[in-house]
């Protein structure tokens, strides 16, 4: 098991949109956005089964998503989170002085994190500002 | 008897379908059957029915748990928090109608605020790029009926606006394009091979961050000269033959999305793309679009611009002026500055669409939501005012992201007691004029008012 370093692109599907206008905290949005496509390739040089928890760290942050295969072909290098709570954790907030942040095109490592556990929206964002009540 | 409704606009993304049939039940409380939407239309008219949707306002107690509040209570803490902060930021307004742009327009004047909405974390940039160099656009109808080479620049229609493929850009059979996609050639440039990329005849998957060199590319080419063999990771001749295809147009139409805003060069990416629509226009016909969000994302950017002459970013600190310049007046770099002493999140979601250090800082003022849903901003809020859902249970004007503007239905009956934003807006202005002891003049030049209670707002 080793780390990679890949480029990060957050995007839209039509699973994450379809899932948010049930709501934020509704299941379908769990299993929509707190996933990281990487090809295959990029899998094997992780030493990772498709569909197994990995740790995404940016400049800025660190996530637990769960590793899947392309739902569109992603070239080898590149990882693609789809837009929502999970990739925001890991989005730099810089905007070369244009007010928009560096959603697509970030440098991040990902290593394999098989016994992590995927944490819900309202425990990354209340936990994130102090007021997650929650377990652990 | 339930009663079909048609003519339904769908609010959501920025192709604003307004073809939708809803059927609702006889006393229009509920949506029995959506028809015409893609599944995300659907399944917002669907949420409408939850009956664990929010009708009070909800506020945060000192020990953290969350407390309903009447409506009039919210609005006197809505109304002071806002006079009592130096630098209110008031953020959002993807998802509501221009009505109730409007009306936070009079209060942001009012609180001396920041106003800006979603348009700062998305198209943004493509503002930038129109100061600097214009916007040779069309309406949506134009491409339909016209355009025989559509280009799709980093922009996914088949996943972030699902129906705009078969309404506007490649499928349907127009006036001058009776063979629809047939007489169509569609080219997508993108680093992934998205579903839309699948679509294409020719898909560029160029590398990632690599676009303004491609435009740059596509320039020099148009211009009658050499480029090395392999630019952005593509070959010359898939670049030259591209070229050729859209040189070779009758009606060339180029729409583009996050590809370009979100990456390096934000703003120069989108310069680059309209200076090589204008180059082509030597050619043939040429146009380009931005693929806008929110099915009324445009909206803020029209009304914004009548009210204060600019669309976002801007700043009214000044009292007798407005100010705009993105990177030092909008949401995110005020955020990160610290510089904000109040944040309002108005039908969007901060607390998830904002990167999380900008939600940190903002969280260190009073945060107050509005917003006909519970979300990630509302659960960390300070108070969540629901309003009623623009398109669903109230209607209003929109602006298509060609800034056709549409007017919008309600289908269903409002939840008895939940006001509208512009209502509630309105009402949280007049309380402000109450406080301050100033005339509300703004309500008095309002012709019309929709809500009669509100015409002799000195008396409460
Ligand atoms: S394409 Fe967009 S506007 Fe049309 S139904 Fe789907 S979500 Fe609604």
């Amino acid at each position: 098991m080793s780390k990679v370093i890949m480029n990060m692109i957050t995007q839209r599907s039509i699973e994450e949109g379809a899932a948010m206008e049930k709501g934020k905290t509704n299941p379908d949005y769990f299993d929509a956005c707190s996933i990281c496509e990487i090809n295959p390739e990029d899998m094997k040089k992780l030493g990772i089964w498709k569909n197994t928890n990995v740790r995404v760290t940016s400049e800025c942050g660190s996530v637990i998503v769960k590793a899947i295969e392309p739902t569109q072909f992603c070239p080898p290098g590149l990882a693609h989170i789809r837009q929502g709570v999970w990739a925001n954790q890991v989005v730099p907030p810089r905007t070369q002085s244009t007010g928009t942040p560096q959603y697509s095109g970030f440098p991040v490592t990902i290593e394999p994190a098989i016994n992590e556990k995927l944490k819900t929206a309202l425990e990354l964002v209340q936990g994130s500002v102090g007021l997650w009540k929650g377990g652990k | 008897m339930p009663k079909l409704i048609t003519g339904v606009g769908c609010p959501y993304c920025g192709s604003s379908c307004d073809d939708l049939e809803v059927l609702v039940s006889d006393d229009e409380t509920k949506v029995l059957e959506v028809h015409n939407s893609c599944i995300i239309g659907s399944n917002l008219f669907h949420h409408a029915n939850d009956p664990t949707r929010p009708r009070l306002p909800r506020q945060r107690q000192p020990d953290g748990s969350i407390k309903e509040i009447p409506y009039e209570e919210a609005i006197d803490y809505f109304a002071k928090t806002l006079l009592a902060a130096k630098k209110p930021l008031i953020y959002g307004f993807g998802s509501t109608n221009c009505e109730g742009m409007s009306a936070i327009g009079r209060i942001a004047e009012k609180a001396g605020a920041v106003l800006d909405n979603c348009a700062t974390i998305c198209h943004g940039p493509s503002f930038l790029a129109m100061f600097d160099n214009g916007y040779p656009s069309c309406t949506l109808g134009e491409a339909k009926n016209r355009a025989d080479v559509v280009v799709f620049w980093g922009c996914n229609p088949m996943h972030a606006h699902p129906r705009h493929t078969s309404r506007y850009s490649i499928f349907p059979r127009g006036y001058f394009t009776g063979k629809g996609q047939m007489q169509r050639t569609v080219i997508s440039v993108d680093p992934r091979e998205t579903d839309t990329a699948k679509l294409a005849d020719v898909h560029l998957m160029l590398d990632q961050g690599h676009d303004y060199e491609l435009f740059d590319a596509f320039r020099t080419v148009l211009r009658g000269h050499d480029i090395p063999d392999k630019v952005a990771g593509i070959d010359k001749e898939t670049i030259i033959k591209s070229v050729d295809i859209m040189k070779k147009a009758r009606f060339c139409m180029i729409f583009f999305g996050m590809g370009c805003t979100h990456t390096d060069g934000r703003n120069h990416n989108i310069d680059a793309a309209i200076s090589m629509t204008r180059d082509l226009n030597d050619h043939t016909k040429c146009s380009i679009m931005a693929m806008r969000g929110h099915y009324n994302i445009a909206g803020p950017g029209q009304v914004w611009s009548w009210q204060f002459g600019f669309p976002y970013c801007i700043d009214l600190s000044k009292g007798t002026h407005a100010h705009m310049n993105p990177g030092e007046t909008s949401s995110i770099d005020l955020a990160m500055r610290d510089e904000v002493d109040c944040f309002v999140n108005v039908g969007a979601d901060a607390g998830a669409h904002f990167p999380i250090q900008a939600v940190q800082h903002l969280k260190k003022h009073p945060f107050i939501v509005v917003d006909p849903n519970f979300n990630m901003a509302s659960e960390i809020a300070d108070l969540h005012i629901p309003v009623r859902i623009a398109g669903v249970d109230e209607p209003g004007v929109v602006y298509r992201m060609d800034n056709v503007p549409i007017q919008f239905k309600a289908v269903l009956k409002g939840l008895p007691g939940v006001p509208s934003d512009e209502e509630l807006f309105d009402r949280v202005y007049e309380r402000m004029c109450e406080i301050t002891l100033t005339q509300p003049i703004w309500l008095a030049a309002k012709e019309n008012r929709k809500y009669p209670h509100n015409t002799n707002p000195m008396v409460s």
